[in-house]
């Protein structure tokens, strides 16, 4: 049988598809976080019933706010930190009602949060529900700090970036630890499909991993680099860009592990200099100073081992 | 015909479950209610019942994955001790405000620290604010009613209000005692089939569920709680006169036990109260003094009226808490029992007494001389011992 994600990828024709984030929310112009929404619910397939999660976070305050919903499909929040088990319990009760014959229609259970909701504080329910097996995708809109909050770091902010609890200053160059990996911790939990992703050109990518997310059977987890143009410091005309050089360094990898097969989805055919991608955003303009030369090759030495180390994983 | 068991509290409480077949049951282990989720895991897996357990890695998951399933449109169940409680505090909120009918099995346990495994009440009396339907057992039989109470109160349209069904671990989760249940059918029948309205999975209707809301619309969610509870109070009774005429077991806001000359009363909540009936026995046929009891079922919504009606006669009162608040003054139901005195002009002197933190033993002589105590009260008009911890070793 042809999966879903088999089909031919036709941009024009999945763009036209109907929105299930319905404009008017108030996320930020130039946000990333509603761009990785929009595309992993276009995923579903017509007529596909879902119930969208989501943790405590920019997308949740700005898109449900009471008494307005921009979501077409069932939508439930509940804390920052309990995404992962909140929607185990949704996808608990479908299975249990289904069999009981009270419902007869089929849903899938789409959960979104932050790196805030997500590697940190829903770190363990994300980690539980992964483990239990429950069908359900958790998308991490990873936006690489605690944005709803002000720029806070996480531990997936960059190192050496200016955030409001990491701020650069005469002693200090930014966060001091590298990012976590979340994407390989969720994958060492051998769950059937673990995809990183971010926008591209056509969108392919991201939708074609959601697409696979969604209709394999059984817990998944999707990474998508999110860009935020208030903590990175952007111009919002520039996401594409940013994410584009994002990929073209290699500081963010396309991958995905599927069954435990590592597949790599995207290697640039120029790889960049880091400074490329730092360059653009207001985070990283100490490490531009004269006296920071030294920091920039340090981040380069971390993208290339860490990109060696994808490519080895890669088949 | 009933069936005639002996079954600890713990099992009782499982029974009641295996009875009830919920949709969904998320639960973490925690001393001393541990055996419930496992006993049901055992029906699960003897096909008794087709609950679908979630085995949760924490007391936080176990009550958002309720969460979740209670607002997916499932019956959801779970049950903690403590601790455990104290993990899901924010998620008790989150249920209550979310008007989903949650029932919690929790067998009270003393909160850290240090720590420490055995009864008292810190950890429900920590939750009485979080809009919680609060409802205590003295023995074993009492848990089993109760348990099977709430279902009906919890999913009433007027109250949908999650439940907590508290019980004092060990010496009730752990007793065995002589038990009284009812026949399956006859509890299918009382608790019936859950029928929500709005929830995730109705496919007729999307609904979004845990907003944000600002100033403008917070207010009124809160009123809303308010009028639940205020509803919850009729519930409460017509389901224990429907439970009375099922079984002959008569339920209230609270037990009135030998109270109709009492001169000197009790108030306590709780297992205890076992042993201060026992003292009231000793007393009555040994003295003849008049000495009664009253206690407390329900504490959310709380009987103030009712409660100031029945210690209306009595001379003096001792309100004994199991639990601290670290007022440096009263105890939780201390303040309440004495608010509600205060506003009704209540005459009697009262006196506030701790006991039982961490499961130290009260014994009868204590509760005689709590009674001892209030004849003096009466007499000179002073309260004898305000807050003493009673056995506390010096």
């Amino acid at each position: 049988m042809e999966q879903v994600w088999e089909k031919a990828y036709d941009f024009k024709k999945v763009l036209s598809k109907p929105e299930r984030l319905a404009g008017g929310h108030r996320m930020c112009a130039g946000c990333g976080g509603t761009v990785t929404v929009r595309t992993v619910l276009r995923a579903l397939e017509e007529g596909d019933r879902a119930v969208i999660g989501n943790a405590t976070g920019c997308l949740e305050v700005s898109s449900f706010m009471y008494p307005y919903t921009a979501y077409e499909d069932s939508y439930i929040h509940n804390a920052f930190e309990n995404a992962g088990a909140t929607l185990s319990g949704v996808e608990t009760a479908y299975n249990v009602l289904k069999k009981k014959g009270k419902i007869k229609e089929n849903f899938k259970f789409i959960t979104f949060g932050g790196d805030g909701g997500t590697y940190d504080i829903g770190f363990q329910s994300l980690s539980g529900a992964m483990e239990r097996g429950h069908d359900m995708v958790y998308v991490c809109y990873d936006n690489g700090a605690y944005m709803n909050t002000g720029t806070q770091r996480s531990s997936a902010t960059p190192q050496y970036a200016d955030t409001t609890t990491t701020p650069a200053g005469k002693v200090s160059a930014g966060k001091v630890q590298v990012r976590k990996d979340l994407a390989a911790i969720i994958a060492e939990h051998h769950v059937p499909y673990v995809g990183q992703s971010t926008f591209t050109a056509n969108f392919k990518d991201l939708y074609t991993k959601a697409q696979k997310a969604i209709y394999t059977p059984g817990p998944a987890f999707l990474n998508v680099m999110s860009p935020c143009p208030r903590g990175w410091g952007y111009e919002p005309s520039e996401m594409m860009n940013i994410c584009k050089l994002a990929i073209d360094t290699c500081y963010w990898t396309m991958f995905e592990v599927i069954d435990g097969k590592w597949v790599l989805n995207y290697e640039p055919k120029n790889k960049l200099p880091i400074e490329d991608f730092l360059r653009p955003q207001r985070r990283f303009n100490h490490l531009f100073k004269k006296e920071n030369e030294e920091l920039i090759s340090l981040f380069q030495a971390e993208v290339d081992k860490r990109w060696e180390e994808l490519r080895n994983r890669c088949e | 015909m009933a069936i005639r068991e002996r079954l600890s509290g713990n099992e009782a409480v499982a029974y009641a479950i295996k009875q009830i077949n919920p949709d969904v049951m998320p639960a973490f282990p925690i001393t001393p209610s541990t055996e419930i989720p496992q006993y049901v895991a055992n029906y699960i897996a003897n096909g008794e019942i087709d609950t679908e357990f979630i085995h949760v890695e924490s007391e936080h998951s176990a009550m958002s994955a309720t969460v979740g399933a209670s607002a997916a449109g499932a019956r959801a169940v779970t049950a903690t001790s403590s601790c455990g409680m104290a993990l899901m505090w924010e998620e008790l909120y989150v249920a209550a405000s979310n008007r989903l009918p949650i029932v919690l099995a929790l067998v009270n346990r003393a909160l850290s620290g240090p720590i420490n495994i055995n009864a008292d009440h810190s950890d429900s009396m920590g939750a009485r604010d979080s809009g919680w339907i609060q409802i205590y057992a003295e023995s074993n039989q009492e848990v089993y009613d109760n348990y099977i109470q709430a279902f009906p109160i919890a999913e009433n349209k007027n109250v949908h209000l999650p439940v907590m069904v508290c019980q004092d671990g060990f010496i009730t989760s752990h007793g065995v005692e002589n038990i009284m249940l009812i026949e399956d059918d006859k509890v299918k029948a009382f608790v019936g089939e859950y029928e929500p309205e709005h929830y995730l999975l109705n496919a007729d209707e999307r609904i979004a569920v845990g907003p944000y809301a600002v100033s403008n619309y917070y207010m009124e969610t809160k009123r809303g709680q308010r009028e639940a509870m205020l509803n919850a109070r009729e519930v409460i009774l017509e389901v224990a006169e429907k439970f009375e005429k099922m079984t002959g077991r008569k339920y209230g806001f609270f037990e009135e036990y030998r109270m109709e000359d009492a001169e000197y009363a009790v108030v306590i909540i709780g297992s205890a109260a076992g042993t201060c009936k026992a003292a009231i026995e000793h007393i009555r046929s040994t003295t003849g003094k008049k000495v009664g009891l009253i206690k407390i079922r329900v504490f959310r919504p709380f009987p103030e009226e009712e409660i100031a009606r029945a210690l209306a006669n009595v001379k003096a009162v001792a309100i004994m808490d199991r639990s601290e608040m670290f007022a440096g003054t009263s105890g939780p139901l201390g303040a309440e029992v004495r608010a509600a005195m205060y506003q009704a002009h209540a005459k009697a002197e009262v006196v506030n007494y701790f006991y039982g933190l961490g499961g130290r033993d009260i014994t009868v002589s204590d509760f005689e001389r709590v009674y001892e105590n209030l004849e003096k009260m009466a007499e000179t008009h002073t309260a004898i011992g305000m807050y003493d911890y009673i056995g506390l070793r010096q």
